[in-house]
């Protein structure tokens, strides 16, 4: 290095190339319902586009933020049951409603994460699995909510091309807002503060960085988050049922998704809602079992690859297609000395 | 009088909550792993005990002696093969591995036994009951899994205070790298932790298929209950485990006594409750026992 300038890069040739491919695949997909997707294509890619929302929310909470919910279905339910209220009861417009019920379930997180947050680890997992069981009594006692059995969605435009290709543009600008929310998360003040609570959370503390704070606006965030896949569950399906968008099953889906691609990476959680999607149409005749072998490959990658399948493709980090991190580099040209600080 | 009836009824199945949560406090207390898979786990307990019943002369009862040997024996696999490699990943990773297990086991419960609920018959014990006065009566079922509830705790306090093997346990939990200092094998400590909580799980588990109907969707609500007692009695404390599931019992059977059918959502806000205005728990952690 001797006297020469040190340079610090934050993107690289690889996330300029993938940001210019995901554009262009954005693009191409948005272009999908006038071109050569079907009604039913539509219809799978937004349950693609949930995966991918969902996964991307977790991994914000557990694999940045360290706190591992198995409660976020609480929100899930929440944002669904948040869209019935605001389209079919008060009669606001359904895509309308989305952003409202996702703020409701934003503003329903805070008070809970002041519960929640008693609790670490292990022991937060179920506290907040036990909350979300109270929120799923507490919503199931509405009538107008349908109770136990559910509510249909009545709002929606009623011509079925028109309805499935709105809600399919509105997942698909659900993902990008999902995925780009997170990385400018990661790459603000914020983002570091969690690095520096990853490795060492005394020493972060000490030096300025607002440990409960932090964590209570990651939680907040994807719990809003949470909701907006809840919304988008109840649109596509154009129902919901207490047993399903309150299940403990959203979230095991969320964290096969994060723990397959790879935990604690933007890339990680859309690899795996891809594969996650994959095995699922593929493996859906086999009832019970195709959740047993999910959660077998699950245990396995936790325990032998930690960094998910994103882990083996991008070679230990070196390929960035979100560029969370700092670079420093010695010579602009000399990418073998390469290293990442996040 | 009821009310009193139902009180005594809380407190007893408090006595199965107690012997639910008794597992999970320890293997947390010795090795910090809160095992996600434990309520199913004792589901697994009831399948087999209930499989035994079915398929061979052996009473109800005595299936203990081959319940408790098995999920020991899973438990001390489990932690050597898994659990043990899931601690030295990080925080993350253990809770990621118990809830996948869960799902695993739930799923496989599944496909070989159905959904259909089962119950384990015990015959006349079922409604047997000592009666107090006119309107007032113990039933022998509840009153025997409750006195075996405060004998596995009374049991478990003394193993860890007077026993090597205990001892070894606490001074683990204390400082695992000052305890390995001294020459304990962590490892081979918490297989046998994990050995002694499932073991104990398999007590829960029979005494649970012989309390009511079950189905494997019914691990998740087992753990909830279990977590419930535990956080409520104050983590670390046996006593306070006990105390938990008691608390937990009667909310529950109270809540049912005067709204039918919200039982369990009063268990779930006493635990709420608890956890704003005494985070630490009742008893917490006395000085190390």
């Amino acid at each position: 290095m001797s006297t020469e300038a040190v340079k610090v890069r934050r993107s690289t040739k690889s996330s300029y190339v993938g940001l210019a491919v995901m554009g262009i695949v954005v693009v191409i997909l948005a272009t999908g319902p006038y071109t050569f997707m079907t009604k039913g294509t539509q219809q799978s890619m937004v349950i693609l586009f949930t995966f991918i929302v969902l996964g991307t929310m977790w991994n914000l909470l557990a694999g940045y933020a360290g706190m591992v919910s198995i409660g976020q279905q609480a929100y899930i339910g929440l944002g669904a049951y948040g869209l019935v209220y605001l389209s079919n009861i008060l009669g606001i417009n359904p895509f309308v409603a989305i952003p409202i019920a996702v703020v409701i379930s934003g503003l329903i997180s805070i008070p809970i994460s002041f519960l929640a947050f008693r609790l670490a680890g292990g022991y937060f997992a179920i506290g907040t699995w036990v909350i979300a069981e109270v929120v799923k009594l507490v919503i199931t006692q509405f009538k107008v909510l349908g109770a136990g059995a559910g509510i249909s969605l009545t709002e929606f435009p009623k011509d079925a091309s028109t309805r499935i290709a709105l809600i399919y543009w509105m997942s698909l600008a659900a993902v990008v807002i999902a995925v780009a929310v997170t990385y400018f998360i990661m790459r603000s003040r914020l983002g570091l503060g969690f690095t520096a609570i990853r490795d060492d959370s005394v020493a972060a503390s000490s030096l300025g960085v607002s440990v409960t704070r932090s964590k209570r606006i990651v939680y907040v965030i994807a719990s809003m988050g949470a909701g907006l896949g809840g919304a988008m569950i109840a649109a596509n399906a154009l129902r919901v049922q207490p047993d399903g968008v309150f299940s403990v099953t959203l979230t095991a889906q969320m964290i096969f998704i994060v723990v397959i691609g790879g935990m604690g990476t933007i890339e990680g959680p859309i690899i795996g809602a891809i594969v996650f999607f994959s095995l699922q149409q593929w493996l859906s005749d086999l009832g019970a079992w195709y959740l047993v072998i999910l959660g077998v490959v699950a245990v396995i990658i936790v325990l032998f690859l930690p960094k998910g399948l994103w882990g083996l493709i991008s070679g230990s980090g070196r390929i960035r297609l979100f560029p969370t991190g700092y670079r420093v580099m010695s010579k602009p040209s000399d990418m073998s000395l390469i290293k990442e600080s996040s | 009088m009821e009310w009193i009836n139902a009180i005594i009824q809380g407190c007893l199945l408090g006595g199965l909550y107690a012997l639910l949560a008794a597992g999970l406090s320890l293997m947390f207390g010795v090795m910090r792993i809160v095992n996600l898979a434990h309520g199913v786990l004792a589901i697994t307990a009831a399948y087999i005990a209930w499989v035994l019943v079915q398929h061979t002369p052996i009473p109800p009862f005595a299936t203990l002696i081959v319940v408790v040997p098995v999920m020991a024996a899973v438990g001390y696999v489990l932690q050597r093969g898994l659990l043990n490699r899931a601690l030295d990943q990080g925080s993350l990773a253990p809770i990621l591995v118990t809830f996948g297990l869960a799902i695993v086991i739930t799923n496989l419960l599944q496909e070989i036994f159905t959904v259909d609920n089962r119950s384990i018959q015990i015959g006349a014990l079922e409604t047997d009951s000592i009666r107090i006065s006119s309107d007032l009566a113990i039933g022998i079922f509840p009153l025997i899994t409750f006195v075996v509830g405060i004998v596995v705790i009374v049991g478990l306090q003394l193993f860890l205070s007077r026993t090597r093997t205990g001892r070894a346990m606490r001074a683990t939990s204390d400082d695992r790298d000052a305890a390995v200092l001294m020459g304990i094998n962590n490892r081979q400590l918490y297989a046998i932790a994990a050995a002694i909580a499932l073991g104990i799980v398999g007590v829960a588990g029979v005494f649970l298929g012989m309390r009511t109907q079950f189905n494997p969707g019914f691990g998740d609500v087992m753990l909830i209950f279990a977590f419930e007692a535990v956080i409520i009695g104050g983590l670390g404390s046996l006593w306070g485990t006990l105390a938990g599931g008691m608390i937990l019992g009667v909310a529950q059977v109270v809540g049912a006594q005067a709204f039918p059918a919200y039982g369990v959502l009063f268990g779930h806000l006493v635990f709420l409750l608890v956890l704003v205005v005494r985070p630490q728990g009742l008893i917490p952690k006395a000085v190390n026992s």
